[in-house]
């Protein structure tokens, strides 16, 4: 199984040649090696992954590079491919490989393309350092990789600051996560001895009851543990309370939303849970902390999902809380069906990305749905694409017989949770429903505000611009220009002396389209969107049956804890909750309609109602606002307090400060003394010396 | 290499080296100094490829005696091997740092930079107590000069204030050493490290030393002069202030304090841990909010220090070595950085953030290595950074989770300050036209940076290369202090009053 280097280091190749050669050898010549490298990985997982599902391949660990040994602490460079690694493996870089492509469209006019394809490369490769981990310290190498990506990644336009900041936030918050992390795997040594995850797994069992001291208490050995580690799957997945870098990560290129903020990376943390599951199922109240967080989180993220302008946003949250949705699934011990998902919701969150991306891209880099509407005419590939997406997520599908991929993972949890019989299953069951009765409604919202009404493109500055630019300086066939800070700034210097421009176009056109006219994305694009629709079509349909069916613990083999008890639990929940999430996605659908399409006045007389609950949820429940009082702001009064008060205003003062003043206030010849304190240190070195060779004479004389 | 006395030629080289620089013009002077610098590192590598890891815990000893028990006593383990590998690693690209920005008293500069060379390269070598402290005394000497005379505009306070601080130290430091020679009658330093000081005698001894190592770290709150210091040096001063000066505070902990006075060393542990966790966090936050970028870089030099101090006083392995990397790869980074501000300084002539900004732009390599040893100072693993960074936090968390929990918060906190940095100078628009205007680094910056890049990799990816030489002598050192070792807090036990949760167990792990 050595083609498992070549998957995982070709792309790391790729990125430092396309990184380093940048402006050397071009565009093109970086685009294809990027792209190349990451085809060539895709085509070389997708065997390993057909070889686990048709039950040929085996479990293997390649080993590549000695990396630390410490005392009785050693860990190593090296490859693990076992089922659950093989499905990250086909996720990651299919996901990857049409996403580079992509980004052959969606970034064709950006002035800084190699630098793009190598970060989008770099990620790719610490992705797969992470799901191929055989020990706690290489996947916390892929984490802190991924990290950084997705930090280059957010900052690529590195000149807005709201981009900037953005980055910042994300690699800060994450490192919160991080800091549980770490604290776990110190945890897992000291108590194991080693952190081989392999043995850790191994010993697990035998450590459950124990208790340990930890910061002056005593608790459940593995409730510590886990629950460190879970702190950062918390923040890598943007969990409740870690979460508030997920929307503002936006600010990245769709490309890269797509493929680090939905498919890949912020699904690290349920993917760490089900690779150390049979260390989670050591302790019950570690699951109850998973599921309670993931049932809060998939409640909370939707509701601020049903709300939000930016297309983006919308989808972003919307991520959020399926990843809620594995990790209740994770807490109730169906690590199955949370893989599922994983699996599943990389295709649809990625077309659904991708797809925004085609919108954004046809709509000159608007991003707010009300400057959209009507526009399954104009791009009508993008439209199917993004319905079919909207179909996935949503879970359409009739109990039993057939549906969309969304459908069999999405369902499968909610009746996971159910059937768990756990404290808590009831609770995350009830969260998914209303989640579910929420996704339904935004994901629908969503469709029509872009795809049906009227077109309401006159109001969007972007739209505008484009217009105006068009109009302006020679027509542009393809006016969108706007990928590069450089360029917005420009275009908010337009800003200040367009309005006449405005209005002249609202004169001539009362369509509402502003007499702009959107365009199809180039082939490049829409090919990863087919490609993506056809996984969420299919994906759930054709693999569903390895992933959570019963008997087929054997895909598996042991990469994750498979209970037959709970896939038999599954299947005999009651018919009502079987047939609950089409119920409410069909409320959900309906509702979307009826406030966006049949009554377009509904949402305005809602939030007119209840101003309040409005306001609570579109500011995403005040969480940015309460860090920012909590965190943020006193860390910088702090440091300045620190600094000005006690490094200056005590240290010093009572320090060297006050020794000049005794100085100076004892001495005339202070000036003096201070040019000439060299030579009395030299002096005083040589005194002591003297002295002390003296004393050692005398010493020896003595004894 | 048999006999052969490579190390006293390695303090022979800068020495003829420095004494040329003063009798020649500025442009030979500098290319005296390189070459001079050039061999030491030579023989540098050859010392590391004759060193025999695993051998002998001294080699290459020489020694002969000069007066009345005074010996020219030198010799190295694992631990001293890697630290003088560091500094005739950076001794070279200092003097490259100072090759266009230095133009008063050129022969003079060199010649301090070479003096110095000599006497760190003594400190690590000397086995002979007093020999030590003259070559540990007799460095900051020149430092003072390369401060008061080639330094920014408030030199003359940042010199006195460094003077200030080592004083106290030093005179104490002497004192406990005089006592030491006379109880144990030998001033050889390997004996001295497994003679058992009476437990009362070592805490009067421990906190002599104490007091001049923390200056020397720097340790909170004696941590004031290195911020002033740092920004009035000369960026070839700073480079080799935080590359290989401040690690003369760690070798002191390493050599002296815990083999010497292990009891006493765990008395003072707690004292050790909270001076090194208010660090952590107050220093951290001190970098936040500083607006010149070479005082936030000696802000966040005091918050890893205190990351050294807490794995050497973690009494196990994984602490010792994981401080020992820290302060290998803190003196490739912090270096690295302090001639990244150099580098731009020299252009535009200052060190304030805000008068910069958008640098990606006109200096893209410039920017990706300074992302690189950004990420390298926020210990992204991967980096010589997180080896060491992460082997002390699991050092001390075997001793105490509180400070261990306290102190891993620097990985946020560092990355808060470091980020914050990066994107005002780096990142963002380009708001002055001046600064936009800088060129991309030429190639002596190349040569400066790029092998300090490819180290900083190297140890992030295969630090074996460097845990190797040192394995046997921090075996050697946690033996030593075995027996002093603290209880840790973790005390993992089997809880009787718990029933077994046993509802999960019979369907987990289908191995």
């Amino acid at each position: 199984m050595h083609s498992i280097l070549f998957i995982v280091f070709l792309p790391l190749l790729a990125a430092i040649v396309g990184g380093l050669g940048n402006r050397m050898l071009g565009n093109t010549v970086v685009k294809s090696i990027t792209t190349g490298a990451l085809f060539v990985s895709c085509a070389l997982s997708w065997p390993i992954f057909l070889g686990f599902l048709s039950g040929t391949a085996e479990a293997s660990v390649t080993p590549v590079l000695h990396w630390v040994q410490s005392g009785t602490m050693s860990f190593d460079w090296a490859l693990r491919v076992d089922t659950l690694t093989a499905v990250m493996l086909v996720v990651i870089t299919s996901v990857s490989a049409l996403v580079h492509l992509y980004s052959w469209g969606y970034m064709e006019e950006d002035p800084d393309q190699p630098r793009f394809f190598a970060y989008l490369s770099l990620f790719t490769f610490a992705m797969l350092m992470l799901v191929t981990a055989d020990n706690l310290v290489q996947m916390f190498f892929g984490w802190e990789g991924v990290g950084l990506a997705s930090y280059l990644l957010i900052g690529f336009w590195f000149k807005k600051p709201s981009a900037g900041a953005a980055a910042i936030k994300a690699f800060v918050v994450n490192r919160v996560g991080d800091l549980g992390f770490m604290m776990g795997i110190f945890g897992v040594y000291l108590v194991f001895g080693t952190i081989s995850i392999p043995a850790i797994l191994d010993a697990a069992p035998g450590m459950a009851g124990t208790t340990i001291g930890f910061l002056g208490h005593r608790f459940d050995t593995m409730t510590v543990l886990c629950i460190l580690l879970f702190i950062g799957a918390m923040g890598k997945s943007a969990q409740l309370g870690l979460h508030t870098w997920l929307p503002d990560a936006m600010e990245g290129p769709t490309p890269v939303s797509a493929l680090i903020h939905a498919a890949t990376m912020v699904t690290a943390g349920v993917f760490m849970v089900c690779r150390l599951s049979p260390l989670f199922e050591t302790s019950p109240t570690a699951l109850s902390v998973v599921t309670f967080v993931g049932a809060a989180t998939c409640f909370f993220a939707a509701t601020v999902g049903t709300t939000q302008w930016d297309i983006k946003r919308v989808i972003a949250y919307s991520t959020c809380s399926q990843l809620g949705y594995m990790f209740f699934a994770a807490g109730s011990g169906a690590y199955g069906a949370a893989m599922f998902h994983l699996f599943t919701h990389a295709f649809f969150k990625a077309l659904l990305f991708l797809g925004a991306g085609s919108v954004i891209h046809a709509m000159h880099h608007e991003q707010d749905m009300r400057f959209y509407g009507g526009l399954r005419k104009h791009i009508p590939i993008t439209f199917w694409a993004m319905t079919l997406g909207t179909l996935a997520i949503t879970g359409v599908g009739i109990a039993g017989t057939l549906g969309f991929a969304g459908f069999y993972s999405k369902d499968a949890i909610l009746e996971a949770a159910f059937g768990s019989g756990k404290e808590l299953g009831t609770f995350a069951f009830w969260m998914g429903i209303s989640a579910a009765l929420m996704t339904s409604f935004y994901s629908w919202r969503l469709a029509f505000l872009t795809f049906f009404g009227k077109p309401r493109w006159a109001g969007s500055e972007h739209i505008q611009h484009a217009v105006h630019d068009a109009h302006g300086h020679g027509h542009d066939d393809h006016p969108s220009d706007e990928h590069s800070g450089e360029a917005t700034e420009q275009a908010h210097a337009h800003d200040a002396h367009g309005h006449d421009a405005h209005a002249h176009v609202h004169a001539d056109h009362g369509d509402g389209t502003a007499g702009y006219h959107p365009h199809e994305s180039p082939l490049a694009m829409l090919i990863p969107l087919i490609v993506l629709s056809l996984g969420a079509v299919f994906a759930g349909f054709l693999f569903h049956h390895s992933f959570i069916s019963e008997g087929d613990g054997e895909f598996w083999k042991g990469s994750l804890v498979f209970s037959e008890h709970l896939i038999h639990a599954m299947h005999e929940v009651p018919t009502w909750v079987k047939w609950a999430p089409f119920t409410v996605m069909t409320i959900g659908l309906l509702t979307a309609w009826y406030a966006y399409l049949k009554n377009p006045s509904f949402p305005a007389t809602f939030v007119g109602q209840f101003g309040a609950l409005h306001k609570f949820v579109y500011n995403k429940w005040f969480f940015d606002e309460l860090y920012n009082f909590l965190f943020v702001r006193p860390a910088f009064w702090l440091g300045k307090v620190f600094w000005k008060q006690v490094d200056i205003g005590i240290v010093d003062r009572l320090g060297p400060d006050g020794a000049a003043w005794v100085v100076a206030k004892s001495s005339t010849y202070a000036q003096k003394v201070q040019s000439g304190y060299l030579y009395s240190y030299a002096l005083v070195m040589l005194l002591g010396l003297v002295g002390a060779i003296s004393w050692a004479i005398a010493g020896f004389g003595a004894h | 290499m048999n006999g052969f006395p490579i190390l006293s030629l390695m303090l022979l080289v800068p020495l003829v080296g420095a004494v040329a620089c003063l009798l020649v013009e500025a442009k030979a002077a500098r290319s005296i100094a390189l070459i001079a610098t050039l061999i030491d590192f030579a023989l540098g590598v050859l010392l590391w490829a004759n060193y025999d890891v695993g051998g002998a815990q001294w080699q290459f000893q020489e020694k002969v005696e000069l007066f009345a028990g005074f010996n020219w006593a030198l010799g190295i383990d694992g631990i001293a091997l890697m630290l003088i590998m560091l500094t005739v690693f950076l001794m070279p690209v200092c003097i490259g740092a100072g090759w266009n920005s230095i133009e008063k008293r050129v022969g003079e500069y060199n010649a301090a930079f070479l003096l110095v060379e000599v006497l760190i390269i003594g400190v690590f070598t000397a086995q002979d107590l007093y020999l030590f402290y003259i070559f540990f005394e007799a460095g900051l000497i020149p430092m003072y000069l390369i401060i008061g005379i080639w330094g920014g505009a408030d030199r003359i306070y940042a010199s006195y204030k460094f003077f200030l601080y080592t004083l106290l130290g030093s005179v104490l430091m002497l004192i406990a050493m005089l006592w030491m020679v006379n109880e144990a009658g030998t001033t050889d330093i390997p004996t001295l490290m497994a003679y058992d000081f009476a437990p009362q005698a070592q805490t009067w001894l421990w906190l002599a030393f104490f007091a001049s190592f923390a200056v020397k770290m720097p340790m909170w709150p004696v941590h004031t002069w290195l911020p002033a210091a740092h920004v009035q040096a000369p960026t070839a001063g700073s480079v080799i202030l935080a590359g290989v000066l401040l690690k003369m505070g760690g070798y002191g902990f390493i050599r002296f304090a815990l083999p010497m006075f292990p009891e006493a060393s765990a008395q003072f542990a707690w004292l050790v841990y909270w001076l090194s966790m208010v660090a952590v966090v107050v220093t951290s936050l001190i970098a936040l909010v500083q607006h010149d970028m070479k005082k936030l870089i000696a802000y966040s030099s005091v918050a890893h220090m205190a990351i050294v101090t807490i794995g050497l006083f973690s009494f196990n392995v994984q602490g010792l070595e994981g401080a020992m990397v820290v302060m290998l790869s803190h003196g490739l980074v912090s270096g690295a950085l302090f001639l990244g501000v150099g580098v731009i300084y020299d252009r535009l002539h200052t060190r304030e953030i805000d008068r910069y900004g958008g640098l990606a732009v006109n200096m893209p390599y410039y920017a990706l290595f300074m992302m690189l040893f950004t990420m390298a100072s926020v210990g992204l693993p991967g980096t010589s950074g997180f080896v060491g960074e992460f082997l002390s936090l699991a050092g001390i968390y075997q001793v105490s989770s509180w400070v261990a929990l306290v102190a891993t918060t620097g990985i946020i906190l560092g990355a808060a300050y470091m980020l914050y940095l990066y994107r005002r100078v780096i990142f963002g628009e380009q708001k002055n036209a001046d600064a936009a205007a800088m060129k991309d680094i030429d190639l002596r910056e190349w040569l400066m940076m790029a092998p300090i890049a490819a180290a900083v990799l190297w140890m992030g990816v295969y630090p074996e290369s460097f845990l190797a030489p040192m394995r046997q002598d921090i075996a050697a050192l946690d033996a030593r202090i075995a027996r002093a070792k603290p209880a840790g807090d973790a005390k993992v036990a089997v809880a009787k009053a718990q029933p077994k949760t046993d509802e999960s167990a019979h369907e987990g792990a289908h191995h």
